[in-house]
């Protein structure tokens, strides 16, 4: 065991997987002479110099030559400086990238990883703080992870690096410093297998990325209320590990869904809708979302700290299905 | 490699096997054989196949909505190619891409694209994937001059410059854009001078002259395989039939596609070159139209036999779902 940050997770898990297999390497803006805004990529050039490519700012080229790479057998990993401008490069991902395989029959595949640093870190308002998972869950070929953990992030690192589909890797800048254990030598975390975070009786909590270490800590104070949560964490949200989920609720009888993002359309709508068509029976309370109101992010401080969920929005939400 | 009497036999068979590819897929769609939409090649013949020509079976094409012609100059088989078109299971996507995403990827033919400029941007980083791997495959990226106008062009041929990929960019400009003629959307008339902005050469060759069309091809491509970078080619040329299925041409005369059809033919005016060499006698010339006709015939053939996938096809290919996290 060591204890590293998210950061440090996914920047071990990418020097081993470069060490392991040759045709890893890295694209991006700024991804050498910095290391990407979060030095994710720090130490890599000096490495692996012949496979890191510092790009013009060019977000459609960046996932373009990704993608031909990666049908031509190469294992690209793609940094898109802020998730903000992956709307640049929305055809590359949604029409290139993720269809190729189907359309080819089969053919094709495109074992591409684009990392995503994305969500409220420091304030930069409203295009460089959106998280928009849904809008690639949406869209079937690609597979959308979410890690909340040192320990996840490594692990469904290295997964994305070896799976042979394309994978939209979250990074969530707000929890990029946030420590834990992570396990030595090589695990992989398959997609597709939600963790329960905690265990729990009275409610399940549903959480995606930032919030599961709010809904954790909105466990402990909720304890003083006499009740006891679950924290369900997908870590995958493309596929989705909806037994884990259901199998939760139907426990509980309570569910509630809990995103940093936007919750109209969001994340979470389909997790409720998959509890909704699955638990009717079980559940003792509607479900309840929590999430950003359907405004874009402010940028004064206040303003913005007062739309992002936070501990007490995930406290408020269970007090209500409890009530 | 230099055009010789053995060469030029073998690419006016590809242009005659395209030529009736495409007439014949038209019919089928008339049929009701054929479903979606079609862009035919027919005029164009002489791009594809004196690009297509300098390729290895390693070498990678990508291509445009119009692309029957690029794959059948690269080699992918016919009849693969027409059950494709028709949705059967023995189409070269096994019935799932059709006329706009046909691809075989044994012959790196890495796909059509629905997309315009779609494929600038992959095709470059095929050239990355050469690169990184120190091989010498080329890869080559056919589009429309309607490419030339979005950023993955820009985007993609930047880097294909910056970093000196082995990659031909072959721009088909014909004069039109979808129902729109180029003059009336661009503000230059030849694609090649935009190459001026990547500084990489770019070559303006005449696209119905498949001599002309081979040696410069062979020239960008030589290029690309000693390691020295791209190359824009532009190749004026110009499609007979409309966009795509009922296109009622109302920005064209009938007089214009006749002109072109009747002095400006790629495979007239190949065969004359031919003839004035004495590479071709008048039985050769017939017994190359036959083979084209009975290719085409034996993959109709072929396509109509073969049965649609089965429903449950619909849900396969998503995801390569065999595939595990190994520890
Ligand atoms: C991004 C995008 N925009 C629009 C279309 C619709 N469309 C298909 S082909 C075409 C015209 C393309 O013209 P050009 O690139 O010159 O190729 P040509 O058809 O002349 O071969 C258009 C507008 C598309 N497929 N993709
Ligand atoms: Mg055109």
């Amino acid at each position: 065991m060591s204890t590293l940050t998210i950061r440090d997770a996914i920047h071990d898990a990418l020097h081993e997987e470069m060490e392991r297999d040759e045709s890893v390497f890295v694209i991006g803006e700024d991804v050498v002479a910095h290391g990407g805004p979060y030095t994710v990529t720090e130490g890599i050039a000096e490495r692996f110099p012949d496979r890191i490519f510092e790009t013009p700012i060019a977000e459609a080229g960046i996932v373009g030559v990704g993608v031909g790479a990666a049908l031509a057998g190469m294992r690209p990993v793609v940094e898109i400086m802020y998730l903000d401008f992956i709307t640049c490069a929305m055809d590359e991902v949604v029409n290139q990238a993720a269809k190729m395989r189907y359309m080819t029959g089969g053919q094709a595949s495109v074992p591409i990883v684009i990392r995503l640093p994305c969500g409220l870190g420091r304030y930069i308002a409203a295009q460089h703080s959106q998280i928009m998972e849904s809008w690639f869950m949406h869209v079937p070929g690609l597979q959308v992870v979410a890690p909340s953990t040192p320990k996840d992030a490594k692990g469904l690192f290295k997964t994305a690096v070896r799976s042979p589909d394309p994978v939209l890797f979250f990074e969530y800048k707000s929890i990029y410093t946030a420590e834990g254990e992570v396990p030595d030598g090589e695990r992989l975390i398959p997609f597709g297998e939600a963790e329960v975070k905690r265990e729990g009786e009275d409610a399940t909590v549903v959480a995606v990325g930032p919030m599961v270490g709010k809904a954790l800590e909105a466990g402990v104070t909720l304890e003083d209320d006499g009740y006891d949560i679950e924290v369900v964490d997908p870590r995958t949200l493309s596929p989705l590990d909806t037994e884990t989920i259901c199998a939760s609720v139907r426990k509980t009888g309570r569910a509630v869904v809990c995103e940093e993002d936007s919750s109209f359309a969001g994340t979470g709508a389909e997790i409720a809708a998959t509890i909704a068509e699955n638990c009717f029976a079980d559940l003792r309370a509607p479900v309840t979302r929590v999430g950003m109101p359907h405004v874009p992010m402010p940028f004064a401080p206040p303003l913005a700290d007062s739309v992002v969920p936070q501990v007490a929005s995930v406290v408020g939400a269970v007090r209500r299905v409890m009530a | 490699m230099s055009l010789d009497a053995e060469l030029a036999r073998r690419m006016y068979l590809d242009m005659w096997r395209i030529r009736m590819f495409e007439e014949e897929a038209n019919r089928q769609t008339g049929l009701g054989n054929v479903a979606g939409a079609l862009h035919l090649y027919c005029g164009e013949e002489a791009v594809g196949v004196g690009v297509c020509a300098h390729l290895r079976d390693d070498d990678y094409v990508l291509g445009t909505h119009r692309s029957h012609g690029h794959c059948l100059a690269k080699g992918a088989p016919m009849n693969d190619m027409m059950a494709e078109l028709f949705g059967k299971e023995t189409g070269s996507c096994a019935g799932k891409g059709g006329s706009m995403h046909v691809a075989d990827l044994s012959k790196n033919i890495l796909g059509a694209n629905g997309i315009v400029a779609g494929g600038i941007g992959p095709a470059t980083g095929t050239g990355m994937a050469t690169k990184i791997r120190g091989t010498d495959q080329v890869s080559v990226c056919f589009f429309g001059d309607g490419a030339a106008a979005r950023g993955p062009f820009h985007e993609g041929i930047l880097m294909g410059s910056l970093w000196k990929l082995p990659v031909v960019y072959v721009c088909e400009n014909n004069g039109y854009q979808q129902w729109v003629r180029r003059e009336n959307v661009a503000v230059v008339d030849s694609v090649a001078t935009m190459a001026a902005s990547y500084d990489i050469p770019g070559v303006s060759v005449d696209g119905q002259d498949v001599v002309e069309v081979h040696e410069a091809a062979g020239e960008a491509i030589d290029r690309a395989r000693r390691g020295e970078g791209p190359t824009l080619l532009e190749a004026r040329t110009y499609r007979y039939f409309g966009h795509s299925m009922g296109d009622r041409e109302e920005y064209r005369t009938r007089e214009e596609v006749e002109d072109w059809r009747d002095n400006r033919d790629p495979i007239a005016l190949f065969r004359a070159y031919m003839a004035e060499r004495q590479w071709l006698t008048g039985r050769e010339d017939e017994e190359i139209r036959t083979a084209a006709k009975e290719a085409v015939t034996a993959a109709v053939e072929f396509a109509d036999a073969s049965a649609y996938p089965p429903l449950a096809a619909a849900h396969a290919d998503v995801l390569d779902t065999e595939w595990r996290a190994d520890a």
